[in-house]
């Protein structure tokens, strides 16, 4: 159980810069009152902001990927079920992986 | 502005219960940084002291790979800086839920927000429940989850050996998938996500990384939807 020095200021800055993420949007947002624009976007910015995450990773992770991504959002639209969709896409995964080799 | 509900007990369970229906999407996650972690050289304690308080995935990820003797200071808080910038937003956009708290309660709710749990606090919030509780609780139950897991894989990931394109790891997306179903409002949702996701394909295809392509997808999307919306209100 180790703790050096240099590691640890790495670690502090780290977690310095992820707080100043994590409450600077809000903090921001606390004095000033956003222009009607803004306030708008920040409707839209949450489905917005996994969109943008996940279509290039599809796109980098190919068809089988794809393919089991698809059973997701079929699962979770049918059921409602987060750990039963998740499960369904691994699974779906796995599968075809099992099939198509490489 | 009324402050009853606006934190409370319950609102903290629902939120541990929320978190629990997704811990087989958020573990493989934890498992991999924790391994990395181990592979770098760094000590279970300091891989624990960093999950702990950076709680930040991607960001650990890009930092761990870019790891050095002595340790990068500099480039590791970069990286933070940079990768975790997606989580300003989130916490703007949940301030109807925010701004019913204060102190420490608002601040330390802050601390602990992670993707998944905002998406789970977004839907809340659209389902009319504004307890920011609920986001502590969520983001608690990931948050314990996560330093298990990161344990787990520091210590077992030699014996595990599980490769990097196992279907394991398809957990963390999946999950963030069936979130985004939940997130889904209806048919006025569909063009500002096409828009996101064309943006953020484009981006990512001039070559630049993380955290650009889904920064610019989620401004390209918001914005084109905040300029449709006030053209015609819905």
């Amino acid at each position: 159980m180790t703790l050096r020095w240099d590691v640890l200021a790495a670690i502090l800055g780290m977690a310095l810069a992820t707080y100043l993420c994590r409450a600077g949007g809000y903090a921001v947002l606390r004095v000033t009152r956003p222009p009607p624009f803004v306030q708008a976007m920040l409707q839209h910015l949450p489905g917005c902001i996994f969109v943008a995450f996940l279509v290039p990773a599809f796109a980098r992770a190919g068809w089988p990927a794809i393919a089991a991504g698809a059973v997701v959002l079929l699962v979770q639209a049918r059921l409602g079920r987060l750990a039963l969709s998740i499960l369904a896409g691994v699974g779906t995964l796995w599968l075809l992986r099992l099939a198509v080799p490489g | 502005m009324d402050q009853r509900g606006g934190f409370t007990r319950a609102g903290i369970m629902r939120g541990l219960r929320a978190a629990l229906a997704i811990t087989l999407g958020l573990s493989p996650f934890g498992l991999v940084v924790g391994m990395t972690s181990d592979g770098v050289g760094l000590s279970l304690a300091e891989t624990l002291l960093m999950s702990g308080l950076v709680f930040a995935g991607t960001a650990q990820l890009v930092a761990l790979q870019l790891w050095s003797d002595p340790a990068p200071v500099l480039a590791a808080t970069l990286a933070c800086l940079v990768i975790n910038l997606r989580l300003a937003p989130m916490g703007a956009a949940l301030a109807p839920v925010l701004d019913r708290t204060r102190g420490l309660r608002l601040w330390g709710t802050l601390a602990v927000l992670v993707d998944n749990s905002f998406a789970l606090a977004i839907a809340e919030m659209r389902a009319g429940r504004r307890d920011a509780g609920f986001l502590l609780g969520a983001s608690l139950g990931m948050w314990v989850n996560w330093m298990a897991m990161c344990a787990v894989g520091h210590v077992f990931g030699a014996a595990l050996q599980l490769p990097a394109g196992h279907p394991l790891f398809f957990a963390s997306t999946a999950a963030v998938l069936a979130l985004l179903v939940q997130l889904w409002r209806g048919r006025s949702d569909l063009h500002p996500w096409l828009v996101a996701g064309a943006a953020a394909l484009m981006v990512q295809g001039t070559g630049l990384g993380a955290p650009w392509p889904v920064l610019a997808g989620a401004c390209a999307g918001a914005g084109y939807g905040a300029w449709r919306d006030r053209r015609r209100p819905a």
